[in-house]
């Protein structure tokens, strides 16, 4: 959004929610002021540094009043020169979901009714990989890997050229600087538009207020990432915005016990990731669709 | 001073008027309101559980993240679209009362607008966010996402079509011949944006190539052709209520060139389906599975093929009736094709066309979905507030048209009015 619009836009602003205000005053007035201060919260990247300061303070108490635990939430930006890019060797990835559950937990994703997973891995047959059509889902025999399969995990890519944030109405979705694809959970108005255009089913809605055990959940989060989400909003991985920003590997490239799971800046030429590009013969999904995805597959020779 | 107390007594008049046209009527006219208050009721009583649960009250998941509502609502832009192109063959055939046709459809046009609307309300997750897509206040994603485009065409189309009836009406209420030069570039605009409204709606979808089912270039003009199939089909069967209960006099013939229309739209239509199905079936790639899931089912999963068999058996059916002048030519089997034409369009472009898109999902899962009771009583709750803002607009606007209802200045005594 262009800076020169800001103060129109701001006093429109102002103006309509005075209005708003005034007309609603009998809704506004039976909601609790959470609700209240939920309904007229601007967009994220509208906000000054002052304003962001006092929003987190305003969630910390929140959180503290609801889960009983002190959470501290990030609104760490981009670093410089970084544009995060992943690498999966399918050679190694014997579908053990590890990743999956680690990243569930990290991210304070629902637990039931339903679990949401951010990463899903998919059992293909051995000499057919890219026919996702032929995809086993819910594959679950008593020890994996299978010797006619293979694994593939699949997650939210952080296309350079995401469909996602092309479709969504409000602008409630957007790539940072560093390359990951965000959502302002307060900002969706839920229409999952974004859920149809995504390729690579990177987007995940939660269909009711998300479900996690009280001691279950990870108290460091990112506002932009893991904090816990509401109710008929999208949300989906980012490779641990909380977590990357601040020097640390994703969750599922820690969790895996094989090594499948890279991880690295793809502006730095020293990277793991620029290591693998350069090395290995990589491919990436649905390459026809231009998406330009930043999650490269490859095998080991 | 003596200006102003006559103009609010005219006012008073004319709310008195009108409540008393709504409230009173016939037997059947209170029953069928009072039928729609009640489904209306339970519609919404089940919209504020899902308000207050959440979207999980539905059977839509992340594999299926549209069902019942937006299959509503692409049929319903449709239904608008089409009820104002109607305008188009009155003024050619000069069907008799014009003025009467073009009120009609446009009423008809605003009242489907409203249910499509709707529909994509109970859609939203965050109805309380829906002031974020106003432009200005919020932050419209405008060029780049068609829903915004779609938002801006449906509600200017919305607006466009209070106005034309309205002003006519007011005109007509005053017994004033309408103001040519204002009113005949809005009807004329009126047309093409009845054809923006559902290119746009089919871009919604056409533009997304993770959906190859969707992703299809065939898309608008298939949307357009059924389009000129169920609204007019919806149409005739109303001008016929219409000239049942009330004075207006809509001819035989007018009915017949329409349906003689609606033949070649649904010609139109069955060949662009066919277009598409050979495309699918002769080149066979991995694509087809969507195909193949609403035609035969997919490993297992048939949750659409009696139905899509039935809506093209339904199409097949109108068409043929359509086709044969003895059969389009005559009242029974003429509503026997529309209510077949209502029905099939429905269900090819409605859930016939919104599921297959997700089914199976980008990833290859398959997820059967079908609408739960809940969503079922949201719909029949939208389609009730359409049927009855319709109802009630014609109460009103039947008589203002025939000159029953008009202006203290130019009342004379009538017989009392035959109502519906």
């Amino acid at each position: 959004m262009p800076n020169k619009r800001y103060s129109r836009r701001e006093f429109l602003r102002t103006l309509s929610a005075a209005t708003v205000a005034g007309l609603s005053i009998p809704v506004l007035s039976s909601c609790s002021k959470e609700q209240r201060e939920d309904f007229l919260q601007k967009h994220f990247l509208e906000f000054s540094d002052e304003e962001k300061r006092n929003l987190i303070a305003r969630l910390e108490e929140r959180y503290l009043q609801k889960h009983k635990k002190k959470f501290t939430v990030s609104t760490q930006e981009a670093l410089p020169n970084t544009l995060w890019g992943y690498g999966l060797d399918l050679s190694r990835c014997i579908g053990c979901r590890r990743c999956v559950y680690a990243c569930v937990e990290e991210n304070n994703c629902s637990r039931e009714n339903p679990q949401s997973q951010w990463i899903r891995v998919i059992q293909l047959k051995k000499g057919s990989l890219i026919n996702l059509e032929e995809s086993e889902h819910y594959y679950n025999p008593p020890l994996v890997p299978e010797k006619e399969f293979l694994y593939m995990p699949v997650q939210c890519q952080h296309c350079e050229n995401p469909p996602c944030v092309k479709v969504c109405p409000v602008h409630a979705t957007w790539k940072e600087p560093d390359g990951l694809v965000v959502v302002d959970y307060n900002w969706c108005i839920g229409c999952r538009y974004c859920i149809a255009a995504c390729p690579y089913r990177g987007r995940l809605f939660n269909w009711a207020d998300p479900n996690v055990p009280p001691d279950k959940w990870n108290t460091s989060v990112h506002y932009l990432g893991n904090r816990p989400r509401m109710r008929n909003v999208v949300d989906k991985c980012t490779f641990c915005i909380q977590r990357v920003r601040m020097g640390r590997y994703p969750a599922c490239v820690e969790a895996c016990p094989t090594g499948t799971r890279k991880f690295g800046n793809l502006l730095d030429p020293e990277s793991e990731i620029r290591y693998i590009i350069d090395r290995k013969r990589t491919f990436r999904l649905k390459e026809d669709l231009n998406t330009e995805p930043k999650f490269y597959y490859f095998f080991e020779a | 001073m003596g200006k102003l107390v006559n103009t609010a007594k005219e006012t008073w008049r004319f709310y008195r008027k009108t409540l008393a046209l709504v409230f009173t009527g016939s037997k059947e006219y209170y029953l069928w309101c009072i039928l729609l208050l009640c489904i209306m009721l339970i519609g919404f009583l089940s919209y504020l559980k899902q308000a207050q649960v959440g979207l999980i009250t539905t059977n839509m998941r992340d594999q299926v993240a549209w069902g019942l509502y937006i299959a509503n609502f692409t049929y319903l832009v449709g239904v608008a679209a089409a009820a104002v192109l109607l305008v188009i063959p009155a003024y050619i055939y000069h069907f008799g009362p014009i003025k009467e046709i073009v009120v009609l459809g446009e009423l008809f046009a605003a009242s489907s607008i409203t249910m499509a609307l709707l529909f994509v309300f109970a859609d939203l997750g965050r109805l309380d966010r829906f002031w974020h897509m106003f432009p200005g206040i919020g932050s419209m994603n405008f060029p780049d996402s068609l829903l915004a485009w779609d938002v801006l065409f449906l509600n200017g189309y919305l607006v466009l079509n209070l106005i034309i009836p309205i002003y006519l009406l007011v005109k007509m209420y005053y017994g004033k011949e309408p103001n040519k030069k204002f009113i005949v570039p809005l009807i004329l605009m009126s047309i093409p944006w009845a054809v923006g409204i559902h290119t746009v709606t089919a871009f919604l979808y056409n533009g997304l190539p993770a959906r190859p089912f969707w992703n299809a270039s065939i898309l608008a003009p298939r949307f357009l052709a059924s389009a000129f199939c169920s609204g007019p089909a919806i149409i005739i069967i109303i001008f016929q209520i219409i000239r049942e209960y009330t004075f207006v006099k809509i001819e035989d013939r007018a009915l017949f060139k329409v349906a003689e229309l609606m033949a070649y739209a649904m010609f139109l239509n069955l060949f662009l389906l066919l277009a598409e199905l050979f495309k699918e079936l002769y080149s066979n790639t991995v694509h087809i599975a969507s195909v193949r899931y609403l035609y035969e089912g997919l490993h297992g999963n048939y949750a659409l093929v009696p139905w899509i068999w039935v809506g093209l058996i339904l199409n097949l059916v109108a068409f043929a009736i359509f086709l044969f002048p003895g059969t389009r030519q005559r009242l029974s089997t003429l509503n026997l094709g529309c209510v077949s034409i209502i029905a099939g369009v429905w269900i090819e472009k409605g859930p016939g066309f919104v599921i297959p898109g997700f089914v199976p999902d980008v990833l290859g899962e398959i997820y059967e979905y079908i609408p739960n009771l809940r969503e079922l009583l949201i719909s029949f709750g939208i389609w009730a507030t359409g049927f009855l803002m319709f109802t009630l607009l014609m109460k009103v606007a039947i008589p203002i048209a025939s000159g029953e209802f008009s202006h203290s200045k130019y009342e004379t005594e009538k017989p009392a009015p035959k109502t519906k």
